[in-house]
Protein backbone atom coordinates (compact mmCIF):
# COMPACT_ATOMS: atom_id res chain seq x y z
CA UNK A 1 0.00 0.00 0.00
CA UNK A 2 1.55 3.36 -0.43
CA UNK A 3 2.21 5.86 2.14
CA UNK A 4 -1.57 7.13 3.32
CA UNK A 5 -3.43 10.12 2.48
CA UNK A 6 -6.10 9.95 5.08
CA UNK A 7 -9.30 11.04 3.94
CA UNK A 8 -10.99 14.18 6.10
CA UNK A 9 -13.57 12.75 8.07
CA UNK A 10 -16.99 12.15 6.50
CA UNK A 11 -18.86 14.67 8.54
CA UNK A 12 -16.72 17.31 7.77
CA UNK A 13 -19.18 18.80 4.92
CA UNK A 14 -16.79 22.61 5.54
CA UNK A 15 -15.27 22.64 2.10
CA UNK A 16 -18.81 21.61 0.27
CA UNK A 17 -20.31 24.88 2.05
CA UNK A 18 -19.34 27.92 0.88
CA UNK A 19 -20.70 30.45 3.98
CA UNK A 20 -19.69 27.92 6.18
CA UNK A 21 -17.55 31.05 7.55
CA UNK A 22 -20.78 32.63 8.55
CA UNK A 23 -21.55 29.35 10.45
CA UNK A 24 -18.44 29.35 12.56
CA UNK A 25 -18.41 33.35 12.98
CA UNK A 26 -22.01 33.14 14.45
CA UNK A 27 -21.02 29.98 16.52
CA UNK A 28 -18.21 32.12 18.14
CA UNK A 29 -20.37 35.13 18.44
CA UNK A 30 -22.62 32.93 20.36
CA UNK A 31 -19.64 32.02 22.91
CA UNK A 32 -18.39 34.90 23.36
CA UNK A 33 -22.26 35.93 24.38
CA UNK A 34 -22.36 33.21 26.49
CA UNK A 35 -19.53 34.29 27.91
CA UNK A 36 -20.70 37.67 28.76
CA UNK A 37 -23.51 36.22 30.64
CA UNK A 38 -21.11 34.52 32.45
CA UNK A 39 -19.08 37.13 33.55
CA UNK A 40 -21.39 39.88 34.17
CA UNK A 41 -19.08 42.02 35.85
CA UNK A 42 -17.29 42.49 32.81
CA UNK A 43 -19.72 45.19 31.51
CA UNK A 44 -18.74 47.95 33.96
CA UNK A 45 -17.02 49.51 30.95
CA UNK A 46 -20.95 49.33 29.34
CA UNK A 47 -23.08 49.66 32.08
CA UNK A 48 -21.74 51.70 34.64
CA UNK A 49 -19.49 53.91 33.03
CA UNK A 50 -21.95 55.62 30.64
CA UNK A 51 -23.88 56.86 33.63
CA UNK A 52 -21.05 58.01 35.23
CA UNK A 53 -19.39 59.88 32.36
CA UNK A 54 -23.14 61.43 31.91
CA UNK A 55 -23.69 62.36 35.49
CA UNK A 56 -20.23 63.86 35.54
CA UNK A 57 -19.77 66.13 32.67
CA UNK A 58 -23.81 66.61 32.93
CA UNK A 59 -23.80 68.30 35.94
CA UNK A 60 -19.87 69.19 36.90
CA UNK A 61 -19.75 71.33 33.46
CA UNK A 62 -23.01 71.17 32.12
CA UNK A 63 -23.60 75.28 34.04
CA UNK A 64 -20.22 76.37 33.06
CA UNK A 65 -20.15 75.49 29.34
CA UNK A 66 -23.88 76.11 28.77
CA UNK A 67 -24.31 79.28 30.68
CA UNK A 68 -27.51 80.26 30.56
CA UNK A 69 -29.26 77.10 29.69
CA UNK A 70 -27.66 75.51 33.02
CA UNK A 71 -27.63 71.36 32.15
CA UNK A 72 -31.02 71.13 30.99
CA UNK A 73 -29.00 73.37 28.05
CA UNK A 74 -26.49 71.42 27.80
CA UNK A 75 -28.25 67.73 27.35
CA UNK A 76 -29.28 67.88 24.03
CA UNK A 77 -25.69 68.65 22.58
CA UNK A 78 -23.90 66.44 25.11
CA UNK A 79 -25.99 62.83 25.00
CA UNK A 80 -24.96 62.32 21.15
CA UNK A 81 -21.26 63.21 22.27
CA UNK A 82 -21.38 61.25 24.77
CA UNK A 83 -22.88 57.98 22.98
CA UNK A 84 -20.25 58.32 20.50
CA UNK A 85 -17.56 58.65 23.10
CA UNK A 86 -18.62 55.58 24.96
CA UNK A 87 -19.41 53.39 21.98
CA UNK A 88 -15.55 54.09 21.52
CA UNK A 89 -14.41 53.55 24.39
CA UNK A 90 -15.76 50.20 24.53
CA UNK A 91 -14.35 49.12 21.20
CA UNK A 92 -11.33 49.35 22.73
CA UNK A 93 -13.22 46.76 25.02
CA UNK A 94 -12.79 44.09 21.99
CA UNK A 95 -8.85 43.98 21.89
CA UNK A 96 -7.74 43.68 25.50
CA UNK A 97 -10.65 40.97 26.08
CA UNK A 98 -9.48 39.22 22.40
CA UNK A 99 -5.58 39.45 23.58
CA UNK A 100 -6.86 38.01 26.84
CA UNK A 101 -8.77 34.67 25.34
CA UNK A 102 -5.79 34.57 23.03
CA UNK A 103 -3.50 34.17 26.31
CA UNK A 104 -5.52 31.17 27.74
CA UNK A 105 -4.99 29.08 25.26
CA UNK A 106 -8.27 28.25 23.79
CA UNK A 107 -7.52 30.03 20.49
CA UNK A 108 -4.81 27.15 19.97
CA UNK A 109 -8.03 25.38 19.61
CA UNK A 110 -9.67 26.86 17.31
CA UNK A 111 -6.63 26.97 15.16
CA UNK A 112 -6.31 23.43 15.25
CA UNK A 113 -9.44 23.01 13.82
CA UNK A 114 -10.47 23.17 10.18
CA UNK A 115 -12.54 26.28 10.22
CA UNK A 116 -12.48 29.47 8.46
CA UNK A 117 -9.08 31.56 9.68
CA UNK A 118 -11.52 34.82 9.72
CA UNK A 119 -14.38 33.11 11.74
CA UNK A 120 -12.38 33.63 15.49
CA UNK A 121 -12.39 37.45 14.69
CA UNK A 122 -15.45 38.04 13.23
CA UNK A 123 -16.99 35.56 16.13
CA UNK A 124 -15.38 38.11 18.27
CA UNK A 125 -16.34 41.66 16.81
CA UNK A 126 -20.13 40.12 16.62
CA UNK A 127 -20.60 39.06 20.15
CA UNK A 128 -19.03 42.61 21.56
CA UNK A 129 -22.35 43.88 19.38
CA UNK A 130 -24.13 42.90 21.90
CA UNK A 131 -21.85 45.08 24.64
CA UNK A 132 -22.17 47.68 22.64
CA UNK A 133 -25.99 47.84 22.07
CA UNK A 134 -25.93 47.40 26.07
CA UNK A 135 -24.14 50.64 26.83
CA UNK A 136 -25.91 52.96 23.51
CA UNK A 137 -29.27 51.64 25.04
CA UNK A 138 -28.04 51.94 28.46
CA UNK A 139 -26.70 55.65 27.94
CA UNK A 140 -29.75 56.53 25.72
CA UNK A 141 -31.95 55.66 28.22
CA UNK A 142 -30.33 57.44 30.92
CA UNK A 143 -30.54 60.67 28.90
CA UNK A 144 -34.31 60.04 28.24
CA UNK A 145 -35.06 59.95 31.89
CA UNK A 146 -33.28 62.96 32.22
CA UNK A 147 -34.85 64.65 29.92
CA UNK A 148 -33.35 64.40 26.72
CA UNK A 149 -35.80 63.49 23.50
CA UNK A 150 -35.80 62.91 19.62
CA UNK A 151 -36.17 66.53 18.39
CA UNK A 152 -35.70 65.26 15.01
CA UNK A 153 -38.17 62.48 15.08
CA UNK A 154 -37.84 59.10 16.62
CA UNK A 155 -37.00 57.21 13.53
CA UNK A 156 -34.05 59.77 12.56
CA UNK A 157 -33.15 58.91 16.52
CA UNK A 158 -32.91 55.22 16.29
CA UNK A 159 -30.93 55.37 13.07
CA UNK A 160 -28.53 57.76 14.99
CA UNK A 161 -28.49 54.70 17.17
CA UNK A 162 -27.52 51.99 14.42
CA UNK A 163 -25.16 53.90 12.95
CA UNK A 164 -22.87 54.37 16.04
CA UNK A 165 -23.01 50.94 16.21
CA UNK A 166 -22.04 50.41 12.78
CA UNK A 167 -19.12 52.76 13.50
CA UNK A 168 -18.34 50.94 16.59
CA UNK A 169 -17.77 47.46 14.45
CA UNK A 170 -15.74 49.25 12.21
CA UNK A 171 -13.40 50.79 14.82
CA UNK A 172 -13.16 48.14 17.15
CA UNK A 173 -10.92 46.52 14.02
CA UNK A 174 -8.45 48.56 15.12
CA UNK A 175 -8.69 47.09 18.15
CA UNK A 176 -8.75 43.47 17.11
CA UNK A 177 -5.38 44.15 15.52
CA UNK A 178 -3.73 45.49 18.24
CA UNK A 179 -5.49 42.84 20.69
CA UNK A 180 -3.64 40.50 17.65
CA UNK A 181 -0.35 42.23 17.70
CA UNK A 182 0.56 43.02 21.43
CA UNK A 183 1.60 40.53 23.52
CA UNK A 184 -0.31 41.60 26.86
CA UNK A 185 -4.28 42.80 27.38
CA UNK A 186 -2.51 45.62 29.71
CA UNK A 187 -0.27 46.56 26.86
CA UNK A 188 -3.45 46.60 24.54
CA UNK A 189 -5.17 49.04 27.58
CA UNK A 190 -2.33 51.25 27.89
CA UNK A 191 -1.83 51.76 24.18
CA UNK A 192 -5.89 52.35 24.11
CA UNK A 193 -5.92 55.07 26.63
CA UNK A 194 -2.78 57.13 25.21
CA UNK A 195 -4.96 57.03 21.82
CA UNK A 196 -8.97 57.58 22.87
CA UNK A 197 -8.35 60.36 25.36
CA UNK A 198 -6.74 62.51 22.96
CA UNK A 199 -9.27 61.38 19.99
CA UNK A 200 -12.54 61.62 22.15
CA UNK A 201 -11.56 64.96 24.25
CA UNK A 202 -10.11 66.34 21.40
CA UNK A 203 -13.30 66.62 19.45
CA UNK A 204 -17.06 68.69 19.19
CA UNK A 205 -18.09 66.27 22.24
CA UNK A 206 -18.14 68.14 25.12
CA UNK A 207 -17.05 71.67 23.85
CA UNK A 208 -17.88 74.03 20.33
CA UNK A 209 -14.39 73.42 18.31
CA UNK A 210 -13.96 77.06 17.96
CA UNK A 211 -13.26 77.63 21.29
CA UNK A 212 -10.19 75.34 21.28
CA UNK A 213 -6.67 76.47 19.74
CA UNK A 214 -5.77 76.34 15.82
CA UNK A 215 -4.27 73.53 16.28
CA UNK A 216 -6.47 71.47 17.59
CA UNK A 217 -9.03 72.94 15.34
CA UNK A 218 -6.77 71.59 12.68
CA UNK A 219 -6.88 67.59 14.18
CA UNK A 220 -10.38 67.97 15.02
CA UNK A 221 -11.17 68.49 11.10
CA UNK A 222 -9.69 65.90 9.87
CA UNK A 223 -10.99 63.32 12.83
CA UNK A 224 -13.87 61.17 12.48
CA UNK A 225 -15.23 61.44 15.92
CA UNK A 226 -16.14 65.60 15.29
CA UNK A 227 -18.20 64.38 12.16
CA UNK A 228 -19.92 61.00 14.06
CA UNK A 229 -20.95 63.52 16.73
CA UNK A 230 -22.14 65.93 13.78
CA UNK A 231 -23.71 62.85 12.50
CA UNK A 232 -25.77 61.96 15.61
CA UNK A 233 -26.75 65.40 16.66
CA UNK A 234 -28.16 65.90 13.52
CA UNK A 235 -30.10 62.71 13.32
CA UNK A 236 -31.23 63.24 17.01
CA UNK A 237 -31.78 67.06 17.06
CA UNK A 238 -31.59 67.94 13.43
CA UNK A 239 -29.19 70.24 11.46
CA UNK A 240 -27.27 69.41 8.46
CA UNK A 241 -26.72 65.68 7.95
CA UNK A 242 -25.43 64.85 4.35
CA UNK A 243 -21.92 65.97 4.77
CA UNK A 244 -21.17 64.40 8.22
CA UNK A 245 -22.55 61.25 7.40
CA UNK A 246 -21.06 60.98 4.10
CA UNK A 247 -17.68 61.80 5.97
CA UNK A 248 -18.71 59.00 8.73
CA UNK A 249 -19.61 56.22 6.49
CA UNK A 250 -16.23 56.84 4.46
CA UNK A 251 -14.17 56.71 7.60
CA UNK A 252 -16.28 53.40 8.25
CA UNK A 253 -15.33 51.24 4.92
CA UNK A 254 -12.09 52.81 5.15
CA UNK A 255 -11.69 51.54 8.73
CA UNK A 256 -12.49 47.74 7.70
CA UNK A 257 -10.92 47.91 4.69
CA UNK A 258 -7.36 48.89 6.14
CA UNK A 259 -7.77 46.89 9.74
CA UNK A 260 -9.57 44.25 8.90
CA UNK A 261 -6.80 42.66 7.13
CA UNK A 262 -4.50 43.63 9.14
CA UNK A 263 -6.27 41.96 12.05
CA UNK A 264 -7.10 38.61 10.00
CA UNK A 265 -2.80 39.34 9.06
CA UNK A 266 -1.47 39.14 12.57
CA UNK A 267 -4.18 36.11 13.36
CA UNK A 268 -2.48 33.90 10.89
CA UNK A 269 1.11 35.28 12.06
CA UNK A 270 0.48 34.80 15.74
CA UNK A 271 2.17 31.88 17.04
CA UNK B 1 7.10 2.45 -2.34
CA UNK B 2 5.38 0.00 -1.32
CA UNK B 3 5.90 -0.74 2.75
CA UNK B 4 3.43 -2.50 4.89
CA UNK B 5 3.34 -0.05 7.61
CA UNK B 6 1.50 3.56 6.15
CA UNK B 7 3.07 6.32 7.83
CA UNK B 8 0.55 8.60 9.51
CA UNK B 9 3.37 11.27 10.38
CA UNK B 10 6.81 12.54 9.08
CA UNK B 11 8.63 14.86 9.72
CA UNK B 12 12.29 15.45 8.18
CA UNK B 13 14.92 18.20 9.49
CA UNK B 14 12.47 20.26 11.31
CA UNK B 15 14.10 23.40 12.51
CA UNK B 16 12.58 26.56 14.81
CA UNK B 17 14.74 29.25 16.06
CA UNK B 18 13.18 32.20 18.22
CA UNK B 19 15.62 34.46 18.05
CA UNK B 20 18.85 33.19 19.44
CA UNK B 21 17.10 29.99 21.20
CA UNK B 22 16.29 26.85 19.26
CA UNK B 23 13.78 25.59 19.83
CA UNK B 24 14.59 22.36 17.06
CA UNK B 25 17.27 21.94 15.50
CA UNK B 26 16.63 19.40 12.95
CA UNK B 27 14.30 17.32 14.05
CA UNK B 28 13.44 13.92 12.40
CA UNK B 29 9.92 11.98 13.28
CA UNK B 30 7.94 9.18 12.03
CA UNK B 31 4.98 8.26 13.25
CA UNK B 32 3.10 4.60 11.66
CA UNK B 33 -0.29 4.47 11.81
CA UNK B 34 -1.96 3.37 14.23
CA UNK B 35 0.91 3.37 16.84
CA UNK B 36 1.87 5.64 19.59
CA UNK B 37 4.80 7.38 19.54
CA UNK B 38 6.52 9.06 22.87
CA UNK B 39 8.17 11.96 22.91
CA UNK B 40 10.69 12.02 25.64
CA UNK B 41 12.28 14.72 27.18
CA UNK B 42 12.76 17.84 29.96
CA UNK B 43 10.79 21.03 29.87
CA UNK B 44 12.55 22.89 27.21
CA UNK B 45 14.10 20.40 24.88
CA UNK B 46 11.16 21.64 22.30
CA UNK B 47 8.79 18.38 22.69
CA UNK B 48 5.69 21.47 22.60
CA UNK B 49 7.32 23.12 19.52
CA UNK B 50 7.62 20.14 17.73
CA UNK B 51 3.73 19.36 18.35
CA UNK B 52 2.47 22.97 17.48
CA UNK B 53 4.22 22.46 13.92
CA UNK B 54 2.82 19.25 13.31
CA UNK B 55 -0.71 20.78 14.49
CA UNK B 56 -0.08 23.51 11.97
CA UNK B 57 -0.11 26.10 14.80
CA UNK B 58 3.85 27.17 13.77
CA UNK B 59 5.33 27.08 10.30
CA UNK B 60 8.84 25.40 10.61
CA UNK B 61 12.00 27.52 9.81
CA UNK B 62 13.07 24.50 7.48
CA UNK B 63 12.21 20.82 6.99
CA UNK B 64 9.16 19.64 5.95
CA UNK B 65 6.46 17.67 7.49
CA UNK B 66 3.73 15.81 6.55
CA UNK B 67 0.49 14.44 8.57
CA UNK B 68 -1.78 11.53 6.63
CA UNK B 69 -0.06 12.31 3.71
CA UNK B 70 -0.25 16.43 3.50
CA UNK B 71 1.98 18.78 4.23
CA UNK B 72 1.73 20.80 7.57
CA UNK B 73 2.06 24.10 5.52
CA UNK B 74 0.97 24.00 2.20
CA UNK B 75 -2.08 21.66 2.57
CA UNK B 76 -2.88 22.93 6.66
CA UNK B 77 -6.30 22.94 6.33
CA UNK B 78 -6.43 18.88 5.32
CA UNK B 79 -4.20 18.78 7.99
CA UNK B 80 -6.48 20.01 10.81
CA UNK B 81 -9.39 18.38 9.61
CA UNK B 82 -7.79 14.56 10.82
CA UNK B 83 -6.08 15.84 13.86
CA UNK B 84 -7.10 16.42 17.14
CA UNK B 85 -4.98 18.43 19.44
CA UNK B 86 -4.62 18.38 23.32
CA UNK B 87 -2.21 21.49 24.49
CA UNK B 88 0.23 21.71 27.60
CA UNK B 89 -2.12 23.83 29.09
CA UNK B 90 -5.76 22.62 28.98
CA UNK B 91 -7.43 24.40 25.78
CA UNK B 92 -11.20 24.59 26.89
CA UNK B 93 -13.27 27.53 27.29
CA UNK B 94 -13.43 28.03 30.94
CA UNK B 95 -16.12 30.47 31.03
CA UNK B 96 -18.26 28.14 29.37
CA UNK B 97 -20.16 24.66 30.61
CA UNK B 98 -18.50 21.19 29.94
CA UNK B 99 -21.59 20.42 27.25
CA UNK B 100 -21.35 23.86 25.64
CA UNK B 101 -17.36 23.48 25.15
CA UNK B 102 -18.34 20.23 23.14
CA UNK B 103 -21.35 21.79 21.32
CA UNK B 104 -19.41 24.48 20.44
CA UNK B 105 -16.93 22.51 18.71
CA UNK B 106 -19.29 20.59 16.71
CA UNK B 107 -21.05 23.26 15.38
CA UNK B 108 -17.93 25.08 14.39
CA UNK B 109 -17.34 21.24 12.17
CA UNK B 110 -20.44 21.48 10.47
CA UNK B 111 -22.54 19.42 12.78
CA UNK B 112 -26.14 20.06 13.03
CA UNK B 113 -27.36 21.44 16.40
CA UNK B 114 -28.89 17.76 17.01
CA UNK B 115 -25.66 16.26 15.98
CA UNK B 116 -23.50 18.48 17.98
CA UNK B 117 -25.66 18.09 21.18
CA UNK B 118 -25.82 14.24 20.43
CA UNK B 119 -21.86 13.87 20.25
CA UNK B 120 -21.48 16.26 23.48
CA UNK B 121 -23.67 13.52 25.41
CA UNK B 122 -21.46 11.07 24.09
CA UNK B 123 -18.17 12.65 25.27
CA UNK B 124 -19.62 13.45 28.44
CA UNK B 125 -21.06 10.12 29.08
CA UNK B 126 -17.53 8.36 27.35
CA UNK B 127 -15.26 10.65 29.53
CA UNK B 128 -17.45 10.65 33.14
CA UNK B 129 -18.55 14.27 32.93
CA UNK B 130 -22.37 13.78 32.69
CA UNK B 131 -22.89 14.95 36.26
CA UNK B 132 -20.36 18.05 35.85
CA UNK B 133 -21.45 18.87 31.95
CA UNK B 134 -23.25 22.02 32.71
CA UNK B 135 -21.07 23.06 35.07
CA UNK B 136 -18.96 26.18 33.92
CA UNK B 137 -15.12 24.40 32.56
CA UNK B 138 -13.69 26.42 35.72
CA UNK B 139 -14.92 24.83 38.61
CA UNK B 140 -13.69 21.65 37.35
CA UNK B 141 -10.39 20.03 38.75
CA UNK B 142 -7.67 19.35 37.28
CA UNK B 143 -8.27 15.80 35.90
CA UNK B 144 -11.77 16.59 34.59
CA UNK B 145 -10.20 19.63 32.84
CA UNK B 146 -8.52 17.52 31.02
CA UNK B 147 -10.44 14.70 29.88
CA UNK B 148 -12.76 17.90 28.72
CA UNK B 149 -10.03 18.91 26.63
CA UNK B 150 -8.96 14.91 25.58
CA UNK B 151 -13.10 15.13 24.80
CA UNK B 152 -12.89 18.89 22.64
CA UNK B 153 -10.35 17.28 20.61
CA UNK B 154 -12.34 14.09 19.55
CA UNK B 155 -15.40 15.68 18.70
CA UNK B 156 -14.44 15.68 15.42
CA UNK B 157 -13.30 12.09 15.25
CA UNK B 158 -9.26 12.50 14.68
CA UNK B 159 -7.35 9.61 12.85
CA UNK B 160 -4.31 11.29 14.35
CA UNK B 161 -4.04 12.70 18.26
CA UNK B 162 -1.74 14.77 19.66
CA UNK B 163 -1.52 14.67 23.28
CA UNK B 164 1.17 17.23 24.58
CA UNK B 165 1.62 16.26 28.14
CA UNK B 166 -1.42 15.23 28.89
CA UNK B 167 -1.25 13.96 32.94
CA UNK B 168 1.05 16.54 33.62
CA UNK B 169 0.03 17.77 37.26
CA UNK B 170 -2.60 15.28 37.48
CA UNK B 171 -3.18 12.16 40.54
CA UNK B 172 -2.39 8.84 39.62
CA UNK B 173 -5.90 8.13 39.49
CA UNK B 174 -6.50 10.73 36.90
CA UNK B 175 -3.23 9.68 34.81
CA UNK B 176 -4.63 6.05 34.89
CA UNK B 177 -7.84 7.67 33.24
CA UNK B 178 -5.88 8.96 30.69
CA UNK B 179 -3.75 6.15 30.39
CA UNK B 180 -6.83 4.27 29.67
CA UNK B 181 -8.42 6.22 27.52
CA UNK B 182 -5.16 6.41 25.20
CA UNK B 183 -5.05 2.73 25.35
CA UNK B 184 -8.65 2.19 23.60
CA UNK B 185 -7.93 5.41 21.17
CA UNK B 186 -5.52 3.33 19.83
CA UNK B 187 -7.36 -0.25 20.06
CA UNK B 188 -9.83 1.64 17.56
CA UNK B 189 -6.67 2.47 15.01
CA UNK B 190 -6.14 6.29 16.14
CA UNK B 191 -2.42 7.41 15.69
CA UNK B 192 -1.29 9.30 18.70
CA UNK B 193 1.85 11.60 19.20
CA UNK B 194 2.05 12.24 22.95
CA UNK B 195 4.79 14.15 24.75
CA UNK B 196 5.78 13.43 28.43
CA UNK B 197 8.52 14.32 30.97
CA UNK B 198 7.60 11.28 32.74
CA UNK B 199 9.07 7.99 31.38
CA UNK B 200 6.69 5.27 33.21
CA UNK B 201 3.93 7.10 30.54
CA UNK B 202 6.26 6.76 27.53
CA UNK B 203 7.16 3.23 28.84
CA UNK B 204 3.46 2.81 29.18
CA UNK B 205 2.04 3.63 26.02
CA UNK B 206 4.46 4.35 23.72
CA UNK B 207 5.29 1.38 20.68
CA UNK B 208 8.27 3.46 20.08
CA UNK B 209 9.85 6.34 22.24
CA UNK B 210 12.00 9.38 20.53
CA UNK B 211 13.95 11.21 22.98
CA UNK B 212 14.38 14.88 23.05
CA UNK B 213 16.86 17.06 24.38
CA UNK B 214 17.56 20.37 23.67
CA UNK B 215 15.99 20.52 20.44
CA UNK B 216 16.99 17.07 19.35
CA UNK B 217 16.89 13.84 18.93
CA UNK B 218 18.77 12.13 21.22
CA UNK B 219 17.66 8.21 21.07
CA UNK B 220 14.79 6.50 19.59
CA UNK B 221 13.82 3.35 19.50
CA UNK B 222 11.32 0.69 21.76
CA UNK B 223 11.00 1.12 25.22
CA UNK B 224 12.72 -2.14 25.66
CA UNK B 225 15.72 -1.14 23.06
CA UNK B 226 16.37 2.07 25.14
CA UNK B 227 16.73 0.64 28.28
CA UNK B 228 19.21 -2.41 26.96
CA UNK B 229 20.86 0.59 25.67
CA UNK B 230 21.92 1.99 28.92
CA UNK B 231 23.03 -1.39 29.63
CA UNK B 232 23.06 -3.06 32.58
CA UNK B 233 20.57 -4.80 34.75
CA UNK B 234 19.73 -4.38 38.06
CA UNK B 235 19.38 -6.49 41.01
CA UNK B 236 17.12 -5.77 43.64
CA UNK B 237 16.75 -7.17 47.20
CA UNK B 238 14.51 -5.61 50.31
CA UNK B 239 14.20 -7.06 53.80
CA UNK B 240 11.50 -8.14 55.54
CA UNK B 241 13.22 -6.21 58.65
CA UNK B 242 14.99 -3.15 58.05
CA UNK B 243 17.31 -4.49 60.55
CA UNK B 244 18.80 -7.35 58.16
CA UNK B 245 19.53 -4.23 55.16
CA UNK B 246 23.41 -4.60 56.49
CA UNK B 247 23.85 -8.32 56.63
CA UNK B 248 21.84 -8.13 53.44
CA UNK B 249 24.19 -5.92 52.07
CA UNK B 250 26.89 -8.20 52.86
CA UNK B 251 25.54 -11.47 51.23
CA UNK B 252 24.60 -9.45 48.35
CA UNK B 253 28.21 -8.10 47.93
CA UNK B 254 29.74 -11.13 48.84
CA UNK B 255 27.76 -13.12 46.08
CA UNK B 256 28.22 -11.18 43.04
CA UNK B 257 31.66 -9.51 43.88
CA UNK B 258 30.21 -5.74 43.61
CA UNK B 259 29.55 -2.98 46.08
CA UNK B 260 26.16 -2.73 46.78
CA UNK B 261 23.64 0.44 46.91
CA UNK B 262 22.13 0.59 50.27
CA UNK B 263 19.07 2.55 50.26
CA UNK B 264 17.65 3.19 54.02
CA UNK B 265 14.95 5.28 53.16
CA UNK B 266 13.09 2.60 50.92
CA UNK B 267 15.28 -0.27 52.76
CA UNK B 268 16.37 -1.27 49.28
CA UNK B 269 19.92 -3.42 48.11
CA UNK B 270 20.86 -2.89 44.22
CA UNK B 271 23.73 -3.71 42.58
CA UNK B 272 24.35 -3.83 38.96
CA UNK B 273 24.78 -7.06 37.42
CA UNK B 274 25.43 -8.36 34.01
CA UNK B 275 23.28 -11.35 34.14
CA UNK B 276 21.13 -13.24 35.93
CA UNK B 277 23.47 -15.70 37.08
CA UNK B 278 24.20 -14.59 40.74
CA UNK B 279 20.81 -14.57 41.50
CA UNK B 280 20.32 -18.78 42.82
CA UNK B 281 23.16 -17.54 45.04
CA UNK B 282 21.62 -14.56 46.94
CA UNK B 283 18.55 -16.68 47.18
CA UNK B 284 20.62 -19.45 48.98
CA UNK B 285 22.51 -17.67 51.52
CA UNK B 286 19.98 -15.44 51.99
CA UNK B 287 18.20 -18.76 52.93
CA UNK B 288 20.52 -20.07 54.84
CA UNK B 289 20.75 -16.76 56.91
CA UNK B 290 17.06 -17.09 57.84
CA UNK B 291 16.60 -13.57 56.48
CA UNK B 292 13.05 -12.82 55.05
CA UNK B 293 12.86 -10.59 52.09
CA UNK B 294 9.67 -9.15 50.68
CA UNK B 295 11.29 -8.45 47.02
CA UNK B 296 13.67 -10.20 45.38
CA UNK B 297 13.92 -8.99 41.57
CA UNK B 298 16.06 -8.87 38.31
CA UNK B 299 14.98 -5.62 36.67
CA UNK B 300 16.24 -3.37 33.26
CA UNK B 301 17.20 -0.16 34.22
CA UNK B 302 14.23 2.33 34.53
CA UNK B 303 14.00 4.88 31.97
CA UNK B 304 15.17 7.97 34.21
CA UNK B 305 18.37 5.86 33.95
CA UNK B 306 18.20 5.64 30.35
CA UNK B 307 17.77 9.22 30.18
CA UNK B 308 20.69 10.18 32.25
CA UNK B 309 23.08 7.65 30.37
CA UNK B 310 21.63 8.91 27.27
CA UNK B 311 22.19 12.77 27.83
CA UNK B 312 24.28 12.98 30.68
CA UNK B 313 21.50 14.88 33.50
CA UNK B 314 18.22 13.46 34.41
CA UNK B 315 15.32 14.42 33.30
CA UNK B 316 13.87 16.28 35.96
CA UNK B 317 17.20 18.90 35.90
CA UNK B 318 17.22 19.59 40.42
CA UNK B 319 15.93 23.35 41.21
CA UNK B 320 19.92 25.16 41.94
CA UNK B 321 18.15 26.37 45.46
CA UNK B 322 17.79 22.35 46.26
CA UNK B 323 21.06 21.83 45.43
CA UNK B 324 22.20 24.56 47.88
CA UNK B 325 19.68 23.38 50.55
CA UNK B 326 21.33 20.16 50.53
CA UNK B 327 24.77 21.32 50.46
CA UNK B 328 23.79 23.39 54.09
CA UNK B 329 22.59 20.56 55.83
Amino acid sequence: MNTATLEPAAHLGHRSRPFAWVQQSLTLAWRNIVRIRQNPEALADVTFQPIIFLALFLFVFGGAIAGGGGWRGYLPQLLPGLLVQTVVFATMGTGVGLNDDFAKGVFDRFRSLPIARVSPLIGAVLGDAVRYSLSIVILMTSGFVLGFRFDNGVGNGLLGMLIVLLFALSMCWIWVWLGLVMKTAQGVQGIAFLVMFPLTFGSNIFVPTSTLPGFLQAFTKVSPITYLVDTERALMGGGALQKPLLITLAWMVGLVAVFAPLAIRAYRRRT
Amino acid sequence: MTTTNQVAIEAVGLVKKYGSTTALAGVDLSVPTGTVLGVLGPNGAGKTTAVRILGTLLRPDSGQATVGGYDVVREAGKVRSIIGLTGQYASVDEDMSGRRNLIMIGRLLGYSRPQARAKADELLERFELVDAGDRTAKTYSGGMRRRLDLASSLVGNPSILYLDEPTTGLDPHARNGVWETVRNLVLDGTTVLLTTQYLEEADALADSIVVFDKGSVVANGRPAELKAQAGKQSLDVRPAEPAHLERVAAIVAESTGSRPNVDVVNTLVSVPVSDGSSMPVVVRRLDEAGIAVTELSLRLPSLDEVFLALTGHTAEEKQPDAVLEGASR
